[in-house]
């Protein structure tokens, strides 16, 4: 007997529920979160919501189509949005390095905030610390959504969440910068700069010699420059992170977990699930993309294969046996995507799940983020 | 029809195959199936893995690696049936800092300091650059091993596969644009990464890209290859991976596109064959073979794009059963065949 399948994720309930202030669209890489994210923010637009969405590398296509291929970190209206519903929708890009720049100025006196972004150490952390991308999506946010409520811009963000090595990565970003930032490391940085310190212990002096061997003094003299520069920012970024935090917890926001019907993006999916119930955060449900289409027959696997093989000895270049061994393949796969499916239902029973057919070509276009849209409302 | 043993072969000066691609294309598996066609008889082969996943583990159907050289399989027989071993590697950032402390430091107490005072946490997390060469780091001494060297009881390989981060991220992560270099202008880091660069700039590594015939895949693709080449790192061959059953021939195919196909022939082929038919079921799978003959026709076009780079090029199919051990052999003979190994 088969499990019972998923309880259906209406995404138009989640769209149309003016409670739903973000969406958060995450999961692993390739599976189509971009475009997720997108569709379901030109949903909302076209359904009466004012919407913007936030993306971190759209396809240049795409981003062309939704004239958002200029990097300027700032919402720009999408052209050719429906707006019979009394929506709309903005698009932005995400330039994480300015994002990081202009936390700093808004943190800093202009002298400092100088000091700060010509530091080596900075220019460095800030284009390539790996979680950086991920930190500054969730700061970035927080920005619209303080900007949103001050001045009603926008009443849904929908946010893409970055290719990170893992779709866990930036939900703990936020905390790893900001345990970075008032950790012992950054303390231990700051002894010297702070005189006789309680610090200066024989660990201590281990230690730095050690960073030195391995990084070199200058490595390290930049460092302790920009900690210093830094220290009084340290503050301010914390208590950023754990507002960002908070946000995510809040009631307004809806967490989608996207996945294709593979073992690897399913198995990410499902962690992500999991750290979402531990961390308290609301989970609309699962959207699975790129389904390949069901059979249009019942004619079975074993059955097409067999009689492919019948044909294919009298006729080594038979359409008839192609067709069914087509046939055969198609079934195949989607019984396996189906397996696939049920096995994350029966360990996730809870959780609210659409499945979205695959599409011949990828998608450029509103046009074709509307048939997505669609086909994300449309579970039968 | 496996070639014979003295059969040429597309890259027999490489010792680091290097493997990346988009995400979604099946890297993983492409780096796995390299490993076993690279262990022919006598070989030893080394599959390394960076990015935390277990992904080999679980292709292999073993247990979770350990920061340690396990050996995992037997490589894809040759015709004698004879194979070579295939080992495999999960390297995480933490442990190879702290090898690289303990073997060029001696630091054995400042070690377990540098952990209390979380500075192997920054170093590995946060540090600009840092981890990656800490990862590409022991994938060098890997292949770099000496022979009969001062430990005996490791393993030198004939081969290493690297299963690398997406096409997105390679450059980064081979450090190329380590802002890593700028920042550590002198230092042992410093000239660690100029070691390890030199490997990755000559003849001895070569960059796989795996792909799909899938628009967005094929373009990261290029834009992958000119970005390795900007960057002076040796590109190697594309593998395309996940491709369509190739059960219609180009007429038939065009056949079916043009709605050509006679149903009465179809239906006599059917009982001939001992299926219950009815004008239903042929009108299903001529229906189904038009809707693969749409994202044949979408493919071949990608398939040009692909060919158009000019590079050596590895087609693997899509397995409907999914990918377990039996199915890695299997695409490695195909890479075989095909002369990638």
């Amino acid at each position: 007997m088969s499990p019972a399948p998923p309880p259906v994720l209406d995404v138009d309930a989640l769209l149309d529920d003016r409670t739903t202030e973000i969406i958060v669209c995450c999961g692993s890489g390739g599976v189509g979160k971009t475009t997720t994210s997108a569709a379901l923010a030109l949903r909302a637009a076209e359904r009466g919501r004012k919407v913007v969405v936030l993306t971190i590398d759209p396809a240049r296509r795409l981003a062309q189509s939704m004239g958002i291929e200029q990097l300027d970190n700032t919402p720009r209206p999408v052209p050719g949005v429906g707006a019979e519903a009394g929506g709309s929708l903005d698009a932005m890009m995400l330039d994480m390095k300015r994002t990081f720049d202009e936390v700093v100025e808004s943190q800093a006196s202009p002298e400092k905030a100088r000091q700060i972004l010509e530091n080596p150490f900075y220019v460095a952390l800030s284009s390539s610390f790996a979680g950086t991308q991920e930190y500054m999506a969730m700061e970035k946010l927080g920005q619209l959504h303080r900007q949103a409520l001050e001045d009603g811009s926008h009443d849904l963000i929908v946010v893409d969440t970055p290719p990170s090595r893992s779709a866990l990565d930036f939900l703990d970003a936020p905390e790893r910068l900001s345990s970075f930032l008032d950790g012992r490391f950054i303390r231990l940085l700051l002894a010297p700069a702070r005189g006789p310190a309680r610090l200066m212990t024989a660990g201590f002096s281990v230690v730095t010699n050690a960073l030195t061997k391995v990084l070199g003094a200058q490595v390290l003299r930049d460092m302790q420059t920009f900690v210093a520069a830094f220290d009084t920012l340290f503050g301010g970024f914390r208590q950023r992170a754990d507002q960002t935090f908070a946000l995510l917890q809040a009631d307004g926001t809806a967490f989608v977990v996207v996945a294709a019907p593979e073992p690897d993006a399913l198995r990410e999916a499902a962690y992500f699930v999991d750290r979402l119930t531990d961390d308290e955060m609301p989970l609309a449900g699962l959207v699975v993309n790129r389904v390949s289409p069901a059979a249009r027959t019942d004619l079975s696997a074993e059955a097409a294969i067999t009689a492919a093989d019948r044909l294919l000895s009298g006729d080594s270049s038979s359409l008839t046996a192609g067709l069914l061994r087509l046939h055969a393949d198609r079934v195949r796969i989607v019984e396996r995507e189906h397996h696939l499916c049920e096995r994350f239902a029966a360990s996730h029973p809870q959780v609210p799940t659409a499945f979205v057919p695959a599409l011949a070509e990828d998608v450029h276009d509103l046009d074709g983020l509307r048939t997505i849209g669609e086909g994300l409302a449309d579970q039968e | 029809m496996t070639a014979p043993a003295d059969r040429p072969v597309d890259w027999p000066k490489v010792r680091l195959h290097v493997v990346t691609g988009k995400g979604g294309t099946g890297k993983s598996t492409v780096a796995a199936a390299l490993a076993l066609a690279l262990a022919g008889s006598g070989r030893n082969v080394l599959l390394c893995e960076v990015e935390g996943r277990q992904g080999i583990a679980r292709m292999f159907d073993v247990d979770p690696l350990p920061y340690e050289e396990r050996r995992i399989a037997k490589g894809a027989p040759d015709e004698d049936g004879r194979a070579g071993q295939v080992h495999a590697l999960h390297i995480d950032a933490e442990s190879a800092l702290l090898e690289y402390l303990a073997m060029y430091y001696k630091l054995g107490r400042a070690g377990k300091a540098l952990d209390r005072f979380g500075v192997v946490d920054f170093a590995t997390t946060i540090a600009p650059g840092v981890r990656d060469v800490l990862l590409t780091g022991k994938v060098y001494e890997a292949v770099q091993r000496p022979r009969g060297g001062r430990h005996r009881e490791q393993i030198t390989y004939d081969a290493v596969v690297l299963d690398a981060p997406p096409t997105g991220r390679i450059c980064q992560f081979l450090g190329v644009n380590s802002e890593l270099a700028g920042l550590a202008k002198v230092g042992p880091i410093k000239s660690q990464a100029d070691k390890v660069m030199e490997l990755l700039r000559s003849p001895r590594t070569a960059v796989h890209i795996v792909t799909i015939l899938e628009e967005m895949p094929v373009q990261e693709t290029s834009d992958g290859i000119a970005e390795l080449r900007a960057a002076g790192l040796p590109v190697g061959g594309i593998v395309v991976n996940l491709v369509r059953p190739q059960a219609l021939s180009p007429s038939a195919l065009a056949q079916v596109r043009d709605d050509a196909v006679d149903p009465t022939a179809i239906t006599s082929d059917l009982s001939r064959a001992r299926v219950d038919v009815d004008a239903a079921l042929v009108e299903s799978l001529v229906a189904e073979a038009r809707d693969h003959a749409v994202r044949r026709q979408l493919e071949d076009g990608q398939r040009t794009l692909v060919a158009a780079e000019g590079l050596p090029t590895y087609e693997l199919p899509r397995i409907a059963g999914g990918i377990d051990h039996g199915a890695l052999v299997e695409l490695a003979q195909l890479l075989r065949q095909q002369g990638m190994a």
